[in-house]
Parts: C-alpha cells; sequence; structure tokens
C-alpha cells in the first residue's frame, strides 16, 4: 500500500525531494495571492485598515490548533505502530507549531492594541491559545530533558496525548471563565457571518499558510532523518576508530 | 487485586508517615506561600478577603506540584518499582494507589490546613466551608494529573521544575472551577452547585487519565 511503502524513511527522502520543491512553490504562490487579495479587500467599515492583521492572525490560530492535532495523530503512531517517522514527525511538528501559536498570539496583541487599546487581556481565547503555547513548550523541554531519543519520542508521544484530550476541557473551562474575544464568525451553523469580500482572502491566506506549514514540516522531518543518520555513521566511525 | 492495591497503598502511607518530612513539609510551605503573599499586595484585610480564596487555592497548587517529583521517584531509584512493575498488579493501578496515598499523605493535610490558614487572610465562614469543600474535591485531581509528570520524573531523573511545567497547564480547568465556585459563596448570579459539580467532574476524569497516563510514561523506560 502506497502509504505503507512511506513509513521506509528512504523511499519518504526521495518522494518529499521530489514533493518538496513544489509544495514550497505552491505555498509561496498561494500566500502571494492570498495576500494581494488581502491588500485590495476592503477596510472594515469599524476597525479600518488594522482588519489586514486578520489574515495572517486567524490562519495562524487554526494553524497552531492543526498543529497539535498532527502531534496527537503523530503521537499514535509513535505509540501504536512503533512508527520511527511518526517519531520524526512528532518531533519536527512541535517547534512549528510552537512557533505558529507564539506568532498567533504576538499579532493578535498588535491587533489588539490599536482595536482594544490593550495589548493583552486575559479573555478566554488568548488564554486558551496561550495555554497551547505552554503545552508546546512543556513538550519540547521534555524532549531536550531526556538524552535517550527513542525514550524522549515516546515520552513526548504520552504527553501530546494527555495534552490533546485536555485542550477540549481548556477551552470549555477558560470560555467558561471569561469572554471578549468576538465568538467563532467563519466555522459556524448557520454559515459564515463575515462578509466575503473578506473571507475569500482570508481562506486563501489560510491554505497559503497551511501549505507553508506543511512543507516546513516536510522539510524539518528531512533534515531530522539526516541528522539521525548522521549520528548513526558519527557512531560508526568512532567505534571504528576505537577498533583500529 | 484488592488486596495488593491496598497493601500498595497501606506501603506507602507507611513510608510516607514514618520516613517523616512528606506530609508535614508540604502544609509547612503552603503556610509559607500564605504568609507571604500579604507581604507582597499590603496587610489590607478587605482586599485579603477577596482575593484570599485565590491565594489559597495557588499555594495548595504549588505545594501539590512540588511535592510531586519524589512519588515514583524513591520506588525508582531503589528498584521497587521493577517488581511493581512485574507484579500482576496492572501498573496503572499501581500508579493509582501511589497516586491515593500521596494525596492522603500531602493533599489531604493541605485541605484540612486550609480553614486555619483561610482564617489568616480574613475570609467569610461561608468562604472558608466553600474552600475547603473545593479542596477537598480539587487537589486529588492535582496529584492525580500530576502522575504523569511525577512519572517522567522518576523515569528520567529530572526533577521540580520540569514536572511543574509540564503539569501546570492540566491544571487549568480545576483551577478556574474550584475558584469559582468558592467565590459563588460570596453571592453571585451563579449557584455554588454549578462550578463544584464541574470540577467534580473533572476529578473524576482525572482519576481515570492520570494512572492510564503515568502506566503509559512508566513503561517507555521500560521496552
Amino acid at each position: 500500500m502506497a502509504l505503507m511503502d512511506l513509513a521506509n524513511p528512504t523511499r519518504f527522502l526521495a518522494l518529499s525531494g521530489r514533493v518538496l520543491p513544489w509544495l514550497s512553490g505552491l505555498a509561496l504562490a498561494t500566500l502571494a495571492i492570498g495576500f494581494l487579495l488581502a491588500f485590495r479587500a476592503p477596510a472594515d467599515y469599524q476597525q479600518g485598515e488594522t482588519v489586514k492583521i486578520m489574515y495572517i492572525h486567524v490562519p495562524f490560530a487554526w494553524l497552531a490548533m492543526f498543529g497539535y492535532s498532527m502531534l496527537a495523530a503523530s503521537a499514535l503512531g509513535i505509540l501504536v505502530w512503533r512508527h520511527p517517522l511518526a517519531d520524526v514527525a512528532h518531533k519536527a511538528m512541535a517547534p512549528i507549531g510552537a512557533v505558529f501559536a507564539f506568532l498567533c498570539l504576538f499579532t493578535g496583541s498588535l491587533w489588539g492594541r490599536p482595536m482594544w487599546g490593550t495589548y493583552w487581556v486575559w479573555d478566554a481565547r488568548l488564554t486558551s491559545m496561550l495555554v497551547l503555547l505552554l503545552l508546546y513548550l512543556g513538550l519540547l523541554a521534555l524532549r531536550s530533558a531526556i538524552e535517550d531519543p527513542n525514550q524522549a519520542g515516546r515520552a513526548a508521544a504520552v504527553l501530546s496525548l494527555v495534552g490533546f484530550v485536555n485542550v477540549p476541557i481548556v477551552k470549555f473551562s477558560v470560555d467558561w471563565w471569561n469572554t471578549l474575544h468576538q465568538p467563532a464568525s467563519v466555522f459556524r451553523m448557520d454559515g459564515p457571518t463575515i462578509h466575503s469580500s473578506l473571507l475569500w482572502p482570508l481562506l486563501i491566506c489560510a491554505l497559503g499558510f497551511t501549505l507553508l506549514m506543511l512543507a516546513l514540516h516536510m522539510a524539518a522531518m528531512r533534515n531530522e532523518i539526516h541528522r539521525r543518520r548522521l549520528r548513526v555513521l558519527e557512531a560508526r566511525a568512532a567505534a571504528e576508530a576505537a577498533y583500529a | 487485586m484488592r488486596r495488593a492495591f491496598l497493601a500498595l497503598l497501606a506501603r506507602d502511607l507507611r513510608l510516607a508517615f514514618r520516613a517523616g518530612g512528606g506530609a508535614g513539609l508540604g502544609v509547612v510551605f503552603f503556610l509559607a506561600v500564605v504568609v507571604v503573599t500579604p507581604f507582597a499586595i499590603g496587610p489590607d484585610l478587605a482586599l485579603l478577603a477577596r482575593i484570599g480564596p485565590a491565594i489559597l487555592w495557588i499555594g495548595a497548587l504549588l505545594a501539590s506540584l512540588i511535592g510531586l517529583d519524589r512519588l515514583f521517584a524513591a520506588d525508582a531509584e531503589d528498584g521497587a518499582l521493577d517488581v511493581l512493575a512485574m507484579a500482576p498488579l496492572p501498573l496503572e493501578l499501581v500508579a493509582a494507589a501511589k497516586g491515593l496515598a500521596h494525596w492522603i499523605a500531602t493533599g489531604l493535610p493541605l485541605v484540612l490546613a486550609a480553614p486555619v490558614l483561610a482564617l489568616l487572610l480574613n475570609l467569610a465562614p461561608a468562604s472558608i466551608g466553600a474552600l475547603t469543600l473545593t479542596l477537598l474535591v480539587g487537589t486529588p485531581a492535582i496529584t492525580f494529573l500530576g502522575l504523569i509528570g511525577a512519572a517522567f520524573a522518576a523515569v528520567f531523573r529530572r526533577g521540580g521544575l520540569l514536572v511543574a511545567v509540564l503539569v501546570m497547564p492540566l491544571t487549568i480547568p480545576v483551577l478556574i472551577f474550584a475558584v469559582a465556585a468558592t467565590a459563588t459563596a460570596l453571592g453571585g448570579t451563579v449557584p455554588f452547585g454549578t462550578p463544584f459539580r464541574i470540577l467534580l467532574g473533572l476529578s473524576l476524569a482525572a482519576l481515570v487519565l492520570g494512572p492510564v497516563a503515568a502506566a503509559a510514561a512508566l513503561r517507555v523506560a521500560r521496552d
């Protein structure tokens, strides 16, 4: 089966080597179109030009959550199927997701300053994104605290699954706690409440950033595989030098 | 299986109370946190009464988190954990028994000390009752959520800070509903039962999730 063939790191390297340039190009092209549309989109009648921050802020928020879901999926791959490539995917995704979560908070606070008059409020959505960032940072800390890469991967997998179960609970409790941020306006049962002139550029930007995240992830996975092979080669060379 | 569970529980309790340190130290730390806070924010009794439940909950949270890294560590160091892992009792129940013993030895004293410390912070009798109830229900959730961090600390010999960093984000819902329930005792639109029942639910979920995750974490180093 095709998906199982990818399990082999060598096949993955060969395939991703061919796919990566196209994926990166597609990501950049989509982002270019998205940004062009975003700049030509009308300004909001109330927020003026600052609404442009939305076109990067909202995709960052979605992708930070998407990244954590990818982490949970690869954690299953590590724990259930003991898949070496799942571990590579997990390790490569954590810092990327953390950066997206941070950028979401960063752009959000820049947007909050002119709109709400403050960089930070203890509002539900901001707070749950901050907790998500903390979960990402905890994962990074755990990986860096354990020397054995195999054990580090499995430990991080256990932790990310526990975090994944907790994310909805945190989200719910923080919502209950305090809400100032506007509620979801794109994914709703009764259709999006955002006007289509703003919605289309947003969706294209979101697609572009998703492709960008996938391309970055694929590149990071390739690096990690190369890094591991290098480590094996170095260990072998050291062993041979010791015997010689 | 029940006998093995109870035997392990009794052993851990004996160790905790006879070897000294464990139970009393947590309460002293709790006292220290509560005592330094008025120095930081000033001796205004009205203000202290208002934020008192939050101070007490943060103190209890920190005292619980800081004690966690020794939960499995002693058994991992002297090899007892390897024997327990080979015993017929599932590792999940081993983790649950040790977690329960740890809570009785370190969490329960915090609950019992809380009403006294609440007097220092000028809390009204109604909020003292509500606070003690939320601590009674909420501290097991923190201990059991902390089991996973305790397991990592023991297996990888990484202490204190890492455990706190890993476990703290998971405990936020407990903190939110516990403090919200305490606040309702002073009046408000929400009845005490609403946040309190959610807190109970969170605790029950932690009782299941914690041992399962901790057992998975302990097995990481095992194969």
